[in-house]
């Protein structure tokens, strides 16, 4: 076990340095000064542009730059953005709000999906199976910005039963409309994979034997079958707890959500390479983190599977 | 004693055409033989799902290739902003967006860019999928560990981000080509695990060691043995892949880091109407469901093609 943990860990190395160094180079190679554009249509005295690319060590080549801040993450120092504050601070300021958002979207997902698609799974080729169907169908074609412009427009503005913005410091359950509209996008994964789970396991051996010693349909479902079938569907809602913290990004900027996402997009509109990097390399530690928690939950769960290689 | 049984025989012994085990066995030989493809094709032809989808897609390429059969009016130059946010009026179905321009027009002229973009990043998604999936999966080793490493690297970047990224540093450049290569930039990783995958399973068949020890050079093996063989699954990731083009680049649109205005699209106009969501929702919600119904049709075209080529697929039907 602690081999396999220091494996993965060790494999997660190069991933991380490579990640990290296509995102720096990639805002590296941005068009346009960010120093020039953070005095918009004041033109400063070049001792002081001079400054500040110092202060930021823009004036340095890009790899010095780079293994700067790759330094700096060691040492825990995230940088500063350009207006002053803290990167690490920002983070600590946003990332809970998505991190909220995120919880509640699982929850809805995981009790919404596996309710779904277990009962999908049992009546199978029946009339909820096949509505379930053609619904999670829509809902993958449907453009997150969508769903969230017409939750906004029907829920919000025509019913009144959310608030349309959520705004600093709003409470939680403000965020309930947003997290309803982030978990759409996985929500049809979840139910066909607890679906097709529970079809499989529905015909394995010791259902039958279970069934044959004269349990009930109501002892068998929730005992033997659904226990069985919920390992790929937790997988997948852990993995999954990473892309919703990704596609917060547009559901957090149309419901005006103070989390990551939003602060992100700024950062990125704005050119602010540092924060960038250093937001998009916490993510990708807390991605790799999770799938290495993943992994480790998949073997825990399922003693079939062997962790040594 | 039947006259079945020869005389030393104790037991009787059932004759060879009466025994269950020649209809197991048999091969049809009569009627043309019958392949993966074959199966497939009769299988989906079959299901309704496929011919709406179908239909649904061919109209769609007809409306991106000749979109002056289905409309007259000009999408940009016959905007009048006394129609700013009107209702429907003769000769202009869907009403009028905030510049007073024909929605319906303009729904129809950007058909083709949401087409485009889906098939350009497809072609590169299936291209860069296939080469690295193909040589992680058939050479394995050190070749497979760098190869799924670097697919790592881009997989493990947000995927709206980086082509937020990306199309942020070429936004001089921005076009349908820019921002395809933007996302195709970091899609193809899932494609190269699938093949990469499913070449694993393939190349320890049985047909491989044959034509290993006929003596058939391993580029040979790859290219006409393996791939073939693995290539299914890659066909059902791709037709979805479609699909998710078309909506990342409505998602860059909308963002503001997409096409620039002056190309019609989807995500653009969703991105103007965003302002006015309480006042003319039908500005906002038209060319949505134009998206969300091209969408869906090669979302439905890709789970036929997957339940006919994957008969665990087709068992859980």
């Amino acid at each position: 076990m602690a081999g396999y943990i220091l494996r993965r860990l060790l494999q997660a190395i190069p991933v991380l340095l490579g990640t990290t160094f296509l995102i720096y180079f990639m805002v590296f190679a941005m068009p346009g000064d960010p120093v020039i554009a953070l005095f918009g249509d004041k033109t400063p005295p070049p001792q002081v542009l001079e400054a500040v690319r110092q202060q930021y060590h823009l004036d340095q080549p890009f790899i010095v730059q780079y293994l700067l801040f790759l330094g700096g993450i060691f040492r825990g120092d995230l940088g500063t953005s350009f207006s002053g504050e803290q990167v690490s601070d920002i983070l600590a300021r946003t990332f809970p709000v998505t991190l909220q958002l995120a919880a509640i979207s699982t929850v809805f997902l995981a009790v919404g999906g596996i309710t779904v698609g277990l009962v999908s799974g049992l009546r199978k080729g029946g009339i909820f199976d096949a509505s379930a169907l053609v619904v999670s169908l829509i809902l993958i074609s449907l453009p997150i910005f969508v769903v969230a412009f017409v939750a906004q427009y029907v829920f919000g503005v025509q019913l009144g039963w959310f608030r349309t913005t959520v705004g600093a410091g709003a409470p939680i359950q403000d965020l309930i409309l947003p997290a309803m509209v982030l978990a759409t996008g996985s929500f049809a994964q979840i139910v066909r994979l607890t679906r097709a789970s529970v079809i499989e396991t529905d015909g394995q051996d010791f259902v039958r034997t279970a069934a044959s010693k004269g349990l009930s349909r109501k002892r068998i479902v929730p005992i033997h079958i659904l226990r069985n079938s919920l390992i790929p569907v937790v997988t997948y809602i852990a993995v999954d707890f990473g892309v919703l913290m990704v596609g917060a990004t547009v559901t957090e900027g149309i419901f005006n959500v103070p989390g990551v996402g939003r602060t992100l997009y700024q950062a990125i509109i704005r050119g602010e390479g540092p924060t960038v990097v250093s937001f998009v390399t916490v993510m990708v530690l807390i991605y790799l983190i999770v799938n290495l928690l993943v992994d480790l939950l998949y073997a825990v769960l399922d003693p079939r599977i062997r962790y040594v290689k | 004693m039947s006259s079945n049984t020869r005389a030393a025989q104790q037991h009787y012994v059932a004759p060879v055409e009466e025994t269950p085990l020649v209809a197991i066995d048999a091969v049809k030989t009569e009627g043309k033989p019958t392949n993966l493809w074959t199966d497939a094709w009769a299988d989906v032809r079959r299901r309704p799902m496929f011919w709406i989808s179908a239909a649904i897609i061919l109209l769609v390429v007809v409306v991106a290739l000749f979109p002056n059969l289905f409309t007259q009016v000009p999408p940009n130059n016959d905007c009048q902003l006394s129609n700013s946010n009107g209702g429907p009026t003769a000769g202009h179905p869907l009403g009028f967006t905030k510049q007073g321009c024909d929605i319906y027009s303009r729904i129809i002229h950007g058909t083709s860019t949401s087409l485009s973009v889906g098939l350009i990043v497809t072609f590169l998604v299936a291209f860069l999928g296939i080469v690295f999936g193909a040589f992680a999966g058939f050479y394995g080793g050190w070749v497979d560990s760098v190869l799924s490493r670097l697919g790592d690297i881009f997989f493990s970047i947000p995927y709206i981000l980086a082509a937020v990224v990306v199309m942020s540093v070429l936004s001089q450049y921005a076009s349908v080509w820019t921002i395809s290569l933007a996302i195709g930039i970091f899609a193809w990783p899932a494609t190269a695990r699938v093949l990469r995958a499913e070449i694993f399973r393939v190349k320890n068949s049985d047909f491989v060691t044959a034509a290993t020890a006929l003596g058939v050079s391993r580029v040979r093996i790859l290219m006409r043995h393996v791939l073939p063989n693995s290539i299914a699954p890659v066909i059902v990731i791709t037709t979805i892949s479609l699909a998710s083009a078309i909506v990342a680049e409505a998602t860059l649109s909308f963002l503001g880091v997409g096409l620039p205005s002056s190309i019609m699209s989807w995500g653009n106009d969703i991105s103007q109407a965003q302002r006015d969501l309480r006042t003319a929702p039908q500005t906002l919600i038209l060319p949505s469901i134009a998206l969300s119904v091209t969408v869906l049709s090669f979302i439905m075209l890709g789970e036929v093609i997957r339940d006919a080529l994957d008969p665990k697929a087709r068992a859980r039907r």
